[in-house]
């Protein structure tokens, strides 16, 4: 028998194997048009789930009872050519052995709680499909040893995310902020690419024990120069801002909330969002060597914080409230980060993960939890402004728009970046225009004549 | 040199003429299709043969035995190589599958007969290595889609302004290289007119206008079996980067750069389908120019990567765009279609076709992009930052699209529109081998890093740590570009 498939090896596989299996089968079906029954789907994901904690347990028991702190399991090149590999490398320690059992076991109740909820829905299968891109990516990230790995897990988790958002797809508005969504992802992405491939170029290989350090988390020390932690920090922290939802990405994320509430409550209350946190723990090691990375770090963290409690407090419905003090939380994790805390924020993020996820899923009964709250009191309970009395009227005001506004992020952005783009393309596309027309003598754009919509055949004829 | 067991290339191309010969006499389209389907399979079994006879012979060149064309010119004008392997079953596939997905409401709008003799002509081009061959072939190839712009009634004079340019550039541009091979001084300017001509080909901006001007006026399969070979880049590789210096390569990298960024960020304004999937078809073959002026192996076997599978996952893309075409005509990009329910498998391969084209992991096309992009930074760190930013703007312009065209307030029709067999054939082709080609992929890369370290020693690029090439860094300038002329005038 191979070694791999003794102790550990066998645990890790398992993990892998699982998650893997579920998106090719229910992807097959997919793609081939075979439709699955609910019930199946519903006993795979849960299957998938339990035996993927259970395997995560076992690890986790196998490394208490050997006293070891850090597991590597490598299952070679997946691509090897001179002076270039990609290694299929998976590490068991501290950091990643929590966050895959939460993945796990959050995914396992959304997947027991969505199959009544979205029973006999059109997009069950669709649901479910992404659900299980989103559960591989999740352990792929978490359990990561090289960055390359890393960035396919982290894209994994983004384009499930754009595509439940857009759940409700005869709807033009989640569509819309699907698209939203999915634009921040991609710059935050390609800005982990970067910081993938320049962490490849410092040291020659992706593998975070190269750069970060051979000791187990959080003890590793990185073995790069004061200026190259703070470039290809900064770029992790671009990606981390997205993936997040830190300022000044902040916007996406009450967008975020047109799709299923179950799945709003294990992206944007539980795990994805909490991607950004874990890839500066992972990385942790390169906020050691710069002072400015991590009071950057800080900086990012708290204000998110600041303006994400703010705008809590102006939300009329109950998830983009629930999503914004769910940022208000990881900004202060991602502040605790920086300050060179490590343990603290780990510990966080599992707590309020839990929590969050119980939230999300009540929110749908949320006005029937507070009648069952004021029957059981016998009065209604009446929120006191402390705060408020001791502001002026004009600065309550200023506040209360900046709080309305989201702190003006999302209008910036667009204002100043999304809209100038595109303004610049359409003009070198009417440019292209007047250039095809006067080469060719008439109007050169037949698709001018289109209608918004193709109508039917039978229009056609 | 080498030659296969049988003459594979020959046949390969004879067999499209053939074919062509018997459609033409054809009244019946749907027997030509059946025809037409029957001679394209055998091409691209021909071509298959071809590749596992060049692994079988372990050679790094090989031609036909028994060739006809050999006996008539007494060398060998059809060659199989590293490079060229498997293009050439890349491209007699993109056929295939066109024919494939070909639905009767489309079949008498498209020439099945010039649909062969294109096939053959491609054939032969990325068969052939002499520099006039491949000139001469590049020129006939411009010649069917202006036939089918005249047989449409539609304005020709965009596409004939750019081809006729173009070819007269490429034959000014290879005599002044050949009389300055026998000069003692040399300079970079005498490669100006061939690298305009191949930026022409290749669809570069500001050059590129003719492209999105046949996707709109031609039929959208012509259209797209003219563009997605990347027949610009084929020359560029055969005809360029053997002997132009260091600085030429840069030019064309940066304008493929520019092109790459500049069509990213167009794909997003579009308001109809075939302009979107030309500026999305230009950024990404741009990125192969992008690669091959890194001259290292690792940025060049990303081009080369990156060709493959840019050129089946836009093959992809374009072939599901055409369906839907064929279901609701021309597409425009400026309201919801929702069209998800009645093909959810167009929608599925649509995304997946288009995920690949940007590099989404577990496709063909990740590793492609991870090696171009590692390549790009260790010549500039800037080029690489680019590449990133235009696969970021696809990616955006896809999922606009896809979105665009799938979701939506449902599509009511009274006729139905679901997928039939030969198209879910031709989809699911094309799935299987992006999904497995990403799945597993140090077959191909490997394969397109031996044909790296074929090219790059051609040029002069030398590995001088070991016999195998385990180095595969550039060592410098050591390429003598006199040198390298004679060797390629022989």
């Amino acid at each position: 028998m191979p070694e791999i498939l003794h102790g550990p090896g066998l645990f890790g596989l398992i993990l892998l194997v699982m998650p893997f299996s579920l998106v090719l089968l229910l992807g097959l079906a997919s793609l081939v048009g075979y439709q699955l029954g609910e019930s199946l789907i519903s006993r795979l994901v849960q299957l998938t789930c339990v035996v993927g904690l259970l395997a995560g347990l076992g690890m986790l028991a196998w490394m208490l009872t050997e006293g070891t702190r850090y597991v590597p399991l490598e299952l070679g090149h997946w691509v090897e050519i001179p002076h270039f590999h990609f290694s299929l490398k998976f590490i068991f320690d501290p950091l990643s052995i929590p966050f895959m059992l939460l993945s796990f076991a959050l995914c396992g109740v959304i997947g027991a709680f969505t199959t009544n909820y979205l029973h006999r829905e059109p997009g069950f299968n669709r649901f479910f499909f992404c659900f299980s891109l989103f559960l591989l990516g999740m352990v792929m990230t978490s359990l990561a040893g090289t960055i390359e790995t890393l960035f396919a897990g982290w894209e994994l988790v983004g384009v499930s995310s754009a595509l439940l958002v857009a759940f409700f797809q005869e709807r033009a508005s989640p569509v819309r902020n699907g698209l939203h969504v999915w634009t921040v992802y991609r710059i935050s992405d390609a800005a982990l690419l970067i910081a993938a491939v320049a962490m490849h170029h410092l040291r020659g290989e992706g593998d975070f024990a190269g750069l970060l350090g051979a000791g187990p988390w959080p003890a590793g020390h990185a073995n790069v120069t004061h200026t190259q932690a703070l470039v290809v920090g900064l770029l992790l922290l671009v990606a981390v801002a997205g993936k997040s939802a830190l300022v000044p990405f902040s916007g996406w994320l009450p967008r975020a909330m047109e799709g299923p509430t179950p799945s709003s409550a294990i992206y944007y209350g539980a795990l994805s969002v909490h991607l950004g946190a874990f890839l500066l723990l992972r990385v942790s090691p390169l906020l050691d060597v710069s002072v400015w990375l991590s009071a950057a770090v800080v900086v990012l963290g708290l204000l998110t914080a600041i303006v994400a409690a703010l705008s809590c407090r102006a939300q009329t419905d109950i998830k983009s409230a629930l999503s914004y003090a769910s940022l208000t939380q990881v900004g202060l994790i991602v502040a605790e980060i920086g300050l060179g805390l490590r343990y603290l924020p780990l510990i966080h993020i599992i707590g309020h993960a839990c929590l969050r996820t119980l939230q999300f899923l009540r929110a749908s009964s949320v006005l029937h939890d507070y009648r069952t709250l004021e029957n059981a009191m016998g009065v209604r309970p009446v929120a006191r402004d402390t705060v408020g009395q001791l502001l002026t009227p004009g600065l309550k005001s200023w506040l209360y728009r900046l709080a309305i506004e989201r702190g003006y992020f999302d209008a910036f952005l667009k204002d100043y970046i999304a809209t100038p783009c595109l303004r610049l393309f359409t003009w070198c596309d009417s440019l292209e225009r007047r250039w095809t027309d006067m080469l060719s003598g008439t109007p050169s754009r037949e698709s001018d004549a289109l209608p918004p919509s193709a109508g039917s055949l039978e229009d056609l004829s | 040199m080498i030659d296969l067991h049988l003459p594979w290339l020959e046949l390969a191309i004879v067999l499209p003429l053939i074919g062509a010969f018997c459609v033409w006499r054809l009244r019946d389209v749907e027997k030509a299709r059946k025809w037409c389907l029957f001679f394209t399979c055998a091409a691209f079994a021909t071509c298959l043969g071809a590749w596992q006879d060049f692994i079988l012979v372990h050679a790094s060149v090989a031609g036909d035995p028994w060739s006809l064309s050999s006996a008539m010119l007494g060398w060998d004008f059809f060659i199989i190589d590293e490079l060229n392997a498997p293009l050439l079953p890349l491209a007699s596939l993109l056929y295939l599958l066109t024919v494939l997905a070909t639905l009767r409401t489309k079949m008498r709008r498209f020439s099945f007969t010039w649909m062969l003799i294109t096939e053959a002509i491609v054939l032969a081009t990325l068969s052939c290595k002499q520099p006039w061959g491949v000139i001469a072939l590049l020129a006939l190839g411009a010649i069917p889609p202006y036939f089918e712009l005249l047989a449409r009634k539609k304005p020709t004079r965009v596409y004939v302004l750019h081809m006729v340019l173009f070819v007269a550039l490429m034959v000014l541009g290879w005599s002044l290289v050949q009389w300055q091979a026998s000069q003692p001084e040399h300079s970079p300017w005498i490669f100006a007119p061939l690298v305009v001509a191949i930026l022409i080909r290749s669809g570069i901006a500001p050059l590129h206008c003719w492209m999105t001007d046949l996707f709109e006026h031609a039929s959208f399969g012509t259209a797209l079996l003219f563009t997605t070979p990347m027949l610009g880049a084929y020359a560029a590789v055969r005809l360029l980067l053997p002997i132009a210096p260091d600085s030429v390569m840069r030019i064309i990298g940066m304008m493929a750069l520019f092109t790459a960024l500049y069509a990213a960020g167009m794909a997003l304004v579009q308001r109809e389908a075939r302009r979107f999937f030309c500026y999305v078809l230009l950024s990404h073959s741009a990125l192969v120019l992008v690669g091959l002026d890194t001259v290292r192996p690792i940025g060049l076997t990303g081009a080369l990567c990156v060709w493959l599978s840019v050129g089946l996952s836009l093959a992809g893309f374009g072939l599901t765009l055409r369906l839907l075409e064929a279901r609701h005509g021309r597409l425009s990009l400026t309201g919801y279609h929702g069209l998800y329910e009645h093909t959810p498998l167009l929608a599925i391969c649509f995304f997946l076709t288009g995920m690949a084209s940007v590099g989404f992991p577990g496709t063909l096309g990740f590793l492609g992009t991870e090696l171009l992009v590692e390549g790009a930074v260790a010549s500039y760190p800037i080029v690489g930052v680019a590449v990133v930013l235009s696969a970021a703007l696809n990616g955006i312009a896809l999922v606009k699209a896809y979105f665009l065209l799938f979701t939506g307030t449902r599509h009511v029709s009274s006729v139905p529109l679901e997928v039939s067999r030969r198209e879910k054939v031709a989809v699911l082709t094309l799935a299987a081998l992006i999904l497995g080609g990403g799945l597993y992929p140090q077959p191909g890369v490997a394969s397109r890093h031996h044909a790296a370290i074929e090219l790059l020693e051609e040029r002069g690029v030398v590995f001088p740590d070991d016999p195998i090439h385990a180095t595969a860094e550039r060592q410098g300038d050591i390429h003598d570009a006199a040198a390298q002329k004679e060797w390629f005038m022989e």
